[in-house]
């Protein structure tokens, strides 16, 4: 079964079931998102894509809002643009952005301006955490998203590893009682990492060449392959730089994994090299 | 499940404390010490085990109650016995004001500095509580406590079995050091109700009818209104809430007849809920209610279980109303003795019975959704709708969440019928409403008046403003200020509208001319900052920036920066924010500057 719905006045057919969002992007708009994963359950928390639907009182998550026949979706008008400003400013803000990818774009689209809020205002920076030889927690980076919590919960690896801890800005990603990650739950798939918008969890190697200034994604190359530990048949995205493995991703539209891996493909690859 | 726990182990005080929640363990697999022979041979876990999540908050609330905080080793029994992961219990824990996760547990008293009991000797208050309280207590600052009519107040709690946990308001330094010793305070002070009973009907038993006693309850026409649904059944009952057009008093102004009608046309089971988490600043309406009237409002929660088919209805009680909740408890189990709640409530007629629920000091668990995820053992963080609790609420099943206020209306609809009800009031604003006056007024306390009184009537009634009127803070701090110009303002739903304010909670808050608002103000933003869940990024931050905002404007940086970057920070929270406390967050202030109160020199 189709729906159809109008999004800035052009009617566009869905698939039963689809998301505003889906329909936005068959419309062919850019719509920002943060918090969304095409691979995790939506929480709707960001709102950087909200859109006006006729006849609600407030805006709407296009994330997560099921399309519904006949709803009128606009995407440009004056409240979803302030919104969507007023959003990247309270992030870029209050956050370190600066290796986000695709939010500088955003910031010039909306025409945010962060540092009008002042420059003594709060952010949420603090020390990395640097735990262990594989990956880091720079939670001066996070948007809490609620991301690597899903990817560690329920829509992954079922580990639970990771929570929002503390309340309102305060709050920030955490372990229980904010122990070290080797002694927490934690199994170290890295599927955190993989589905982290901003930068801030990061493999340990790609934290080391940005700290010495190595890190350069122009002279990097991505080579796709199966991962060869077991018979699952996990598809591999193996950035290398120099000759070396930097990074290891996984598709996040591949059938086996949904951009999910185990610590052996993520991290089990000092051998080869 | 697999989970991994923390190596931590309780104390023996800390596994009894859990274990009066829970029970005791029944196989080493969830935690009983020792093994038995057949646990080589049993598989446990699983949606079994998963199911007791809701039992969270209760097992924590007793680990906090028993040695002051949630201890490694306490949250990790729980884990266990629960198959809950550590991580995910701690997020829980640590999003409670009243759970401790950080420190040993001590006695702590919370101190009201809000905006009714601010300027009332609250520094001072807190200065010689500091000078005088023993080495290992706390005081800590708090938001509202709704005691607003006594001025100041405290809530203190002692850890141990049972933990002493009372209300303290007037809240004296001696009152309040004795409280955290151990002593029961001094004899409460007069019930904050100052009509004489004619003049009352909601409010009518207050003060008359012994809270302790069903017989006494009975005596003053308890449970009449049950025999009659019981008689008329679920159909008739939805019909006259209908009939009555009795809108909801929580604050959102919803007409509980259509939510009634919705819940009991979806497929069961189905829950009710009455939300007594009261924590909007100025409100105490539902304390009074909860106190003075507990069988009325478990009546009430009893006919609606009835008119949609319910068979557990939750009572959320705010954590910081321990006389409240005592007097719930005990009234419950009276009413249970007698057959009016149970198996076989009424003879067999029907069966429902109510949980209690303590909250963990959070203002956001009032909002509906956010309620749900608290009893469901989850944060307390509100959920994007659609779906509406009237198809998809807790344990995502169908759900009706009234107001206390609303519920113990339904006692009157159902006795008189729908029509007669809606003949007080106003067209569109029926029946009476409760009003919480406090701050520069004469006589402070819980008035009750038809809808369609005005303004200046309200505070007429209350014995007028102490002092010159500068602004009245309508609604709470979710609500707006509104000036001595608009005292003709009819206190309806539909007069609020008009006026571009909310009547919210009922709260009716006069301010004195000298009144430092600029104080006031940044109170009413710290405590959105205080109490933001942080979900969402609109509010988590916004409320952060509108109180730089608010601070520089009212230390005298440039008045039209200011103004317009709060404008525009408001308007992106009303406009994108999940849920009602990003909505609301920036009304007072928005109305304070509107009215000049603060940011002119
Ligand atoms: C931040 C916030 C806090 C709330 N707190 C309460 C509360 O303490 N008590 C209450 O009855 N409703 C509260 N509400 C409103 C509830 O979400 C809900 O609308 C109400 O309980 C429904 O009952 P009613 O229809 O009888 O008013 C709150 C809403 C928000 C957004
Ligand atoms: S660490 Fe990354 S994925 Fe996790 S909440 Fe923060 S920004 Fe989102
Ligand atoms: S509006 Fe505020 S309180 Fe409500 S969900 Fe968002 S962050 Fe939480
Ligand atoms: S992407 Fe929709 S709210 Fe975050």
């Amino acid at each position: 079964m189709t729906i159809e719905l109008r999004i800035d006045g052009v009617p566009i057919e869905v698939e039963d079931g689809a998301t505003v969002l889906d329909a936005l992007q068959l419309a062919g708009l850019d719509t920002p998102t943060l918090c969304y994963g095409p691979n995790l359950t939506p929480v709707n928390a960001c709102r950087v894509c909200m859109v006006e639907v006729e006849g609600s009182r407030t805006l709407v998550p296009a994330c997560s809002r099921p399309a519904e026949p006949d709803m009128v979706v606009s995407t440009n008008t004056d409240r979803v643009r302030h919104s969507r400003r007023l959003v990247l400013e309270f992030l870029a803000s209050s956050v370190d952005l600066s290796v986000a990818p695709g939010v500088g774009a955003w910031l010039d689209e909306y025409g945010a301006e962060p540092s009008r809020f002042g420059a003594d205002r709060a952010t949420v920076g603090q020390p990395v955490k640097v735990q262990d030889d594989l990956y880091i927690r720079d939670y001066a980076k996070c948007i809490l998203c609620y991301k690597c919590v899903e990817a560690c919960g329920v829509d992954a690896q079922n580990t639970f590893a990771i929570s929002v801890a503390g309340r309102g800005f305060e709050a920030t990603i955490s372990t229980e009682f904010d122990v070290a990650l080797p002694d927490s739950a934690c199994v170290y798939c890295g599927n955190c990492i993989g589905v982290c918008p901003t930068g801030a969890l990061m493999f340990k190697t790609e934290f080391d060449m940005r700290e010495n200034g190595t890190w350069d994604e122009d002279r990097q190359t991505v080579t796709e392959t199966i991962c060869s530990f077991c018979g699952v048949g996990c598809s591999l995205e193996l950035f290398v730089q120099d000759n070396r493995i930097v990074k290891v991703l996984s598709p996040l539209d591949h059938d086996v994994t949904d951009g999910h891996l185990c610590i052996k493909g993520r991290f089990g690859w000092e051998h080869i090299q | 499940m697999d989970i991994q726990l923390l190596a931590d182990r309780p104390t023996a005080e800390e596994r009894a404390a859990v274990d009066e929640v829970l029970g005791p363990p029944v196989s080493s697999w969830d935690g009983a010490r020792q093994r038995r022979p057949v646990d080589e041979h049993v598989a446990f876990g699983g949606s079994a085990a998963r199911a007791g999540r809701h039992l969270l908050l209760p097992a924590l609330h007793a680990l906090q109650d028993a040695i002051g905080a949630v201890s490694r080793g306490g949250l990790n029994y729980i884990c266990e016995r629960l198959t809950i992961p550590p991580a995910e219990a701690y997020g829980v824990a640590a999003f409670y004001h009243l759970l401790t996760v950080d420190a040993p547990g001590t006695p702590v008293a919370y101190v009201c500095d809000d905006i009714a009991c601010r300027g009332a000797g609250v520094a001072d208050l807190l200065g010689e509580l500091d000078a005088g309280r023993e080495d290992g207590t706390r005081i800590e600052t708090s938001p509202c406590l709704g005691q607003c009519h006594a001025g100041s107040a405290a809530y203190v709690h002692r850890p141990g079995v049972p933990a002493h946990r009372v209300g303290v308001a007037p809240a004296s330094a001696p009152g309040v050091l004795g409280a955290l010793r151990g002593n029961a305070p001094a004899q409460a002070g007069a019930i904050p109700v100052p009509q004489p009973v004619t003049d009352r009907r909601v409010l009518r038993r207050v003060g008359a009818v012994d809270p302790a006693s069903l017989d006494s309850y009975r005596e003053h026409g308890g449970y009449a209104a049950l025999a009659w649904a019981v008689e008329r059944g679920p159909e008739e009952i939805v019909a006259e809430v209908e009939a009555s057009r009795l809108m909801g008093r929580g604050g959102a102004a919803f007409p509980a007849g259509v939510k009634w009608r919705a819940v009991a046309g979806q497929p069961g089971p189905r829950y009710v809920i009455c939300n007594a988490d009261e924590s909007e600043p100025g409100t105490f309406k539902d304390r009074v209610l909860l106190e003075y009237d507990p069988f009325a409002v478990i009546e009430a929660m009893t006919i609606a279980g009835l008119a949609v088919g319910a068979a557990t209805g939750y009572l959320y009680i705010r954590g910081e109303y321990p006389l409240a909740e005592e007097r719930l408890r005990a009234a419950l189990d009276q009413a249970r003795h007698a057959g009016l709640l149970g198996p076989v409530s009424m003879s067999g007629m029907f069966d429902f019975d109510i949980e209690i629920r303590r909250g963990g000091g959070a203002y956001i668990c009032g909002e509906e959704t956010a309620l749900f995820n608290s009893i469901e053992g989850y944060r307390g963080e509100p959920r994007q709708k659609p779906p509406f609790p009237t198809e998809a609420g807790l344990f995502s099943r169908p759900t009706l969440v009234n107001n206390v206020e609303t519920l113990v209306n339904v006692l009157d609809i159902v006795s008189e019928g729908g029509a007669a009800y809606a003949a007080t009031g106003t067209e569109s604003s029926t029946g009476t409403k409760l009003f919480c006056l406090s701050r520069d007024i004469a006589t402070p306390g819980v008035y009750e008046f038809p809808f369609g009184i005005t303004l200046g009537d309200v505070l007429e009634a209350a014995g007028g403003v102490t002092g010159e009127l500068a602004a009245v803070l309508v609604g709470g701090a979710a609500g707006s200020f509104i000036g001595p110009d608009r005292l003709d303002t009819p206190l309806t739903f539909e007069g609020a509208r008009a006026a571009g304010i909310s009547l919210g909670s009922g709260v009716v808050m006069p301010f004195a001319v000298g009144t430092d608002f600029a104080d006031i103000t940044r109170r009413i933003a710290a405590f959105f900052e205080e109490e933001t869940c942080g979900q969402c990024v609109p509010c988590r931050v916004g409320v952060v920036r509108q109180g730089e905002a608010l601070g520089r404007l009212t230390t005298g940086r440039s008045r039209t920066d200011e103004v317009a970057l709060i404008d525009d920070i408001a308007r992106a929270m009303r406009d994108a924010s999940i849920c009602g406390l990003g909505h609301t967050a920036s009304g007072a202030i928005q109305s304070a500057i509107a009215l000049d109160l603060i940011g002119v020199s």
